[in-house]
């Protein structure tokens, strides 16, 4: 009778599986550190960059008051109707009102102007937060003194102390402080028009406020204690907008500004999460070969009566402690890192960032761990099931054993938690499924890269090379070759990092000024019709051009195709976007298209016919977002006349080129007589031809708005810039994690190396020969990954100029100058300096070490 | 006295490509409780093939193999691996000790997988007994082939095992220690009264048994009693 008790399971539990897993860890504790070595930065890259992201949003939800300096504002963009003024009456008042206005300032005594920001203040705004000055008095008595706070930066550009004057318009003020910080005014583009503070009741005596200025009305209130601002907000703002104002509440306008962020740390984190992905993809490659060395060992335990679930585990424990403990490294990494990022960032955040310790980012940061390395060493763990203890009798192949299904859904397993993540992330599946596309076409065509060289070295075997050259050729195929992982990680780096490079490029390309043609890049706004000659007189006696004379109208739409604009306001079925039916459109007359347009539909007419509604040019954004087409009938009000239109033709506008475009051009003879303002525009050669300009028009004419586009221009570089340095940053942690996995790859395959350096040398190959051999590999490899994800990116960055830029794509050679070389040079490094031990060692050592 | 091992007509043959290569055919004999026995026989004659069928680490194509009272062709791969830690010891021509595991580990891990709570214990006594207490924390690379075969003689007996299976346990070591360690096998087993087969090209070795199978061409010849 068979004996039943044999039939019995096993009795060794889970404690003595996590015992076999720390001992048998502790003898491979050298292995298992680079395995986990690889998941660390990719972990400490999301950690840092998510919990930044969470502390970023927390901070700006936190300081949402004294980031408005109110509780909720009532804005417009031109004077408050009588309807508006009675709702703020109903409110109780505003608590404080500010006129704001961009203006040019001049400085009595220095012979310089510039672009300010003028804030005419009533009342004891902010009520949260504060006005930071220098001296800090000056921001409490600004107003009893009858002084201006102007922005610190400008203070210090020009050399401005408290007491000297400001010239603002009509009117002459000293100044009080240096302003350091306001509540409204972003630090962010203050470069461009610093804040001048200056009291309300000067407002008027500037003679700024006339006709065509863009000004800006906002009226401060502090909430009753319990208003439920997202209900106010709902019940009112639709009765605002009726009448042209607006309620920001202080809530929704950190919440807007959070959300800004939030997609920016969002990206940022989808290129960390590549690193990771990095690192994984280096662990799987790292557990396959360290579970092959492993095949005896398994096939004893089975031997001595191990079952292959209990075989299986003691190496999925393990893994799954590395995850654990490089998910804390990489959790403590991040959470140091994220420290590094305000002072990085300090001019592009709106806030004062505290961090602090999220313990949902902690906990993300180590389930990441876990998660990542135990589903990317599923696969090769499997392995340990189809071991036969007949192993340890005679060597055995188990990978035919293996079953397809298994393999394709521990992939569908990795693909589903990537999309997850991503999904997590972006909270959005088609994006999701994008990403997770992008990956697998990335990695595939990497992989493919690979093999196709491989394959191609195999049928064309260079035979004639002489033995050095030949050999380190055919170690790329040695058994166990790593060629494909190193291929991988080098290539994905130099992907991620040269397709930043080339965006930036896009980007700045897209803002750049032409040179050489007669692109203006000074903008003069405000112009008045009576003084547009005189004006073009001073620009000419500087002996600069004067480029181009625009006239501007104001206007708003009053009703599109027949139907007034309160009562497609009111449809809540209609599809035409708010803002058409807000906005005060800045419109120009003219006889011809210029060069950033393009005709899409209809007929050009260059002047107005005289019967009929008048035939307008509309830009395509316009008539999708106000739902024309040509022929259809839009009417105007022309502050306060009428103006009945048909849509004659749709244009494409190149929004980004730096030049003055326009959403409505009118045909000539029409607009001629009506209320309207210039812009005029040349081209100064220099930054000295640029202030005297500015000096002489500013004296002259103190309503002008002066725009130096170079200045802006230099914005968007810094900006730009700093961004890039962050994406930088990211992309670096996959550059990182490639040399670890890099590292691994080689050590991994150390003994192999030492075999046949040692063989080599035993019939009598030179030290230098070997290193010829190993440098001319590493060689092959870094060419192989460097290229090709320099390649790939050329393609991923022409692909984003035509898709998302919409501009046309002419690569730089720093990539293929600097970031190739640069690499090749890396991983050369890399391995010669793993392998010169082995080098460098006589062969008696080698193989004595090999033994033990 | 029972039987403890019972093979009748047993049949292995490999697939080689297309062609199928029989390794053992029509093998019967049975093994007495406490017998020591030795199957010889030349290289490629089917010794392994067999002690590994008999040992349950492989399936037969046909025939059967009854191991202490269970017939093995029946179980799955885990029911034998269970039986192995319960009733089977094996020493192997490589010593097959576990590289990452230290001497007291490897021989603690039968016992541990049983359950004992005793097991480190047990395993020092073995250790001790083997003529290697000073080294029990040693790896298998700290230590000499001979010591790794004694290593090995422990961790075999360390579960008191019914039947032992031995795979040229001297194939690896040099005539000296070659000697030594069957001295302790035998003497180890007769102080255990372990069932004891030996697969050995050693006539010498194979002379120490009580009876001799020899195999050549994956068939039986003949079974000499010593």
């Amino acid at each position: 009778m068979p004996d039943t008790n044999s039939r019995n399971s096993s009795k060794a539990g889970t404690g003595w599986l996590l015992k076999m897993a720390i001992r048998d860890g502790k003898a491979s504790s050298k292995k298992l550190a680079l395995f986990m070595a690889s998941i660390v930065l990719g972990i400490a890259a999301v950690v840092s960059i998510q919990s930044f992201s969470n502390n970023l949003k927390e901070n700006i939800a936190l300081q949402s008051k004294s980031l408005m300096g109110a509780d909720y504002i009532i804005d417009s963009d031109q004077e408050p109707n009588e309807k508006v003024l009675s709702i703020m009456d109903s409110l109780g008042g505003p608590d404080a009102r500010e006129i704001s206005f961009a203006s040019m300032a001049a400085f009595p005594g220095k012979e310089v102007t510039k672009l300010v920001r003028v804030r005419g203040i009533e009342g004891n705004f902010p009520f949260y937060g504060e006005i930071e000055t220098e001296p800090a008095a000056a921001a409490r008595d600004y107003q009893q003194k009858g002084a201006a706070l102007l922005d610190a930066t400008v203070m210090l550009q020009l050399g401005i102390v408290p007491g000297d004057e400001i010239k603002i318009g009509k009117v002459t003020l000293p100044v009080a402080g240096a302003l350091k910080s306001v509540p409204g005014s972003s630090s962010l583009f203050s470069s461009i028009a610093p804040p001048v503070i200056i009291p309300h009741s000067f407002i008027e005596k500037t003679g700024l406020v006339q006709v065509g200025s863009r000004i800006g009305y906002n009226y401060y209130f502090t909430a009753e204690p319990g208003l439920d601002l997202e209900k106010f907000d709902q019940k009112l703002d639709p009765v605002l907008d009726a009448n042209k104002a607006d309620l920001d509440t202080h809530k929704s306008t950190s919440e807007r500004l959070g959300r800004r962020y939030e997609n920016f740390g969002k990206f940022l984190n989808l290129v960390a999460f590549i690193a990771l992905l990095l690192g994984c993809i280096g662990i799987a490659s790292a557990i396959h070969i360290y579970i092959k060395e492993k095949l005896r060992s398994i096939a004893v335990l089975k031997c001595l009566g191990a079952t292959k679930k209990q075989s299986f585990l003691i190496y999925l424990i393990q893994i799954a402690m590395i995850g654990l403990i490089g998910g804390i490294a990489g959790t403590l990494l991040g959470l140091g890192l994220q420290q590094l990022f305000p002072l990085l960032l300090e001019d592009i955040l709106p806030v004062d960032v505290q961090i602090s310790f999220d313990f949902r980012v902690i906990f993300l940061g180590i389930l990441l761990g876990i998660l990542m390395s135990v589903l990317f060493a599923l696969y090769p763990l499997m392995g340990t099931l189809y071991v036969s203890p007949l192993h340890t009798l005679r060597a055995q192949d188990n990978e035919s054993r293996r079953t397809g299904l298994s393999g394709f859904l521990v992939l569908a397993g990795i693909f589903l938690f990537i999309f997850l993540f991503a999904f997590w992330l972006l909270e959005d599946w088609k994006y999701s499924i994008f990403f997770v596309l992008g990956i697998i076409i990335s990695f595939s065509l990497l992989a493919g890269v690979a093999n196709l060289f491989m394959k191609a070295i195999k049928k064309y075997f260079p035979n004639s090379w002489g033995f050095i050259p030949r050999q380190s050729l055919l170690n790329l195929f040695r058994p166990q070759n790593q060629t494909l992982i190193l291929v991988l990680a080098i290539g994905i780096g130099t992907f991620l990092i040269s397709t930043l490079y080339f965006t930036k490029d896009l980007l700045l390309a897209q803002a750049s000024l032409d040179e050489q043609a007669k692109s203006p890049n000074m903008i003069l706004l405000d112009v008045q019709t009576d003084q547009q000659l005189a004006v073009a007189e001073t620009i000419k006696e500087q002996e600069l051009p004067v480029l181009e004379n625009i006239p501007i109208v104001s206007m708003r739409v009053e009703s599109l195709k027949g139907r007034p604009v309160s009562e497609i306001r009111e449809d809540s079925t209609s599809q035409v976007n708010g803002w058409i039916l807000q906005h005060e459109f800045r419109t120009t007359y003219r006889d011809s298209l210029i060069s950033s347009e393009v005709l899409e539909e209809g007929e050009w007419t260059a002047s107005n016919p005289g019967t009929g509604p008048v035939p307008i040019s509309v830009s395509n954004n316009f008539a999708e977002d106000a739902q024309v087409k040509v022929g259809d009938e839009v009417s105007f009000n022309v502050q306060g006349v009428l103006l009945n239109t048909v849509v004659q033709s749709i244009r494409a506008v190149d929004w980004s080129r730096m030049q003055l475009n326009f959403s409505i051009v009118f045909p000539t003879g029409v607009l001629e007589e009506a209320p309207q303002f210039r812009v005029l525009t040349t081209k100064v050669p220099n930054e000295k031809t640029s202030a005297l300009l500015q000096q002489s028009l500013v004296q002259s004419f103190p309503n002008l708005t002066i725009i130096d586009l170079r200045q802006v221009l230099t914005l968007i570089e810094k900006i730009l810039n700093k961004i890039s340095w962050l994406i930088n940053f990211m992309a670096f942690f996959s550059i990182l994690t490639g040399i670890i996995v890099l590292i691994g790859a080689v050590r991994t395959s150390k003994y192999q190396r030492i075999r046949e350096s040692v063989l080599l040398r035993t019939l009598g190959a030179k030290s230098e020969q070997i290193l010829k051999i190993l440098a001319l590999e590493y060689l092959y490899l870094g060419i192989l990954g460097a290229l090709s994800g320099i390649l790939l990116s050329l393609i991923s960055s022409q692909l984003l100029g035509y898709f998302v830029f919409e501009t046309s794509f002419v690569p730089s050679w720093v990539p293929f100058l600097v970031l190739l070389p640069g690499i090749i040079l890396l991983v050369m490094g890399i391995g010669l300096g793993n392998s010169l031990g082995v080098i460098m060692s006589p062969p008696l050592v080698v193989l004595r070490k090999q033994m033990s | 006295m029972a039987k403890i091992l019972s093979v009748q007509n047993l049949k292995k043959s490999y697939h080689s490509g297309s062609k199928e290569l029989t390794v053992l055919e029509d093998i019967s004999f049975d093994i007495q409780e406490r017998e020591t026995f030795a199957i010889v026989g030349p290289s490629g004659s089917g010794k392994t093939t067999l002690l590994g069928l008999c040992a349950g680490l492989d399936q037969p194509d046909s025939g059967s193999i009854e191991l202490c009272g269970t017939l093995i062709n029946g179980l799955n791969e885990d029911q034998r691996a269970i039986l192995r830690n319960k009733k089977v010891g094996f020493v192997f021509q490589d010593f097959q000790l576990i590289p990452t595991l230290t001497a007291l580990e490897n021989v603690s891990v039968p016992l541990e997988l049983r359950g004992d709570k005793n097991a480190v214990k047990e395993a020092k006594v073995l250790l001790e007994k083997v003529g290697l207490g000073d080294r029990i924390h040693h790896y298998p690379s700290q230590l000499s082939g001979g010591e790794q075969q004694r290593v090995a003689l422990a961790r075999a007996f360390s579960n008191r095992p019914e039947i032992l299976f031995a795979d040229e346990p001297t194939g690896n070591l040099d005539e000296e220690t070659g000697k030594k360690v069957v001295e302790l096998l035998i003497e180890l087993n007769e102080e255990s009264g372990t069932t004891l087969v030996i697969v050995t090209h050693d006539m010498e070795l194979a002379r120490k048994t009580q009876r001799i199978l020899r195999l050549k061409g994956g068939k039986v010849m003949e079974t000499l009693n010593v």
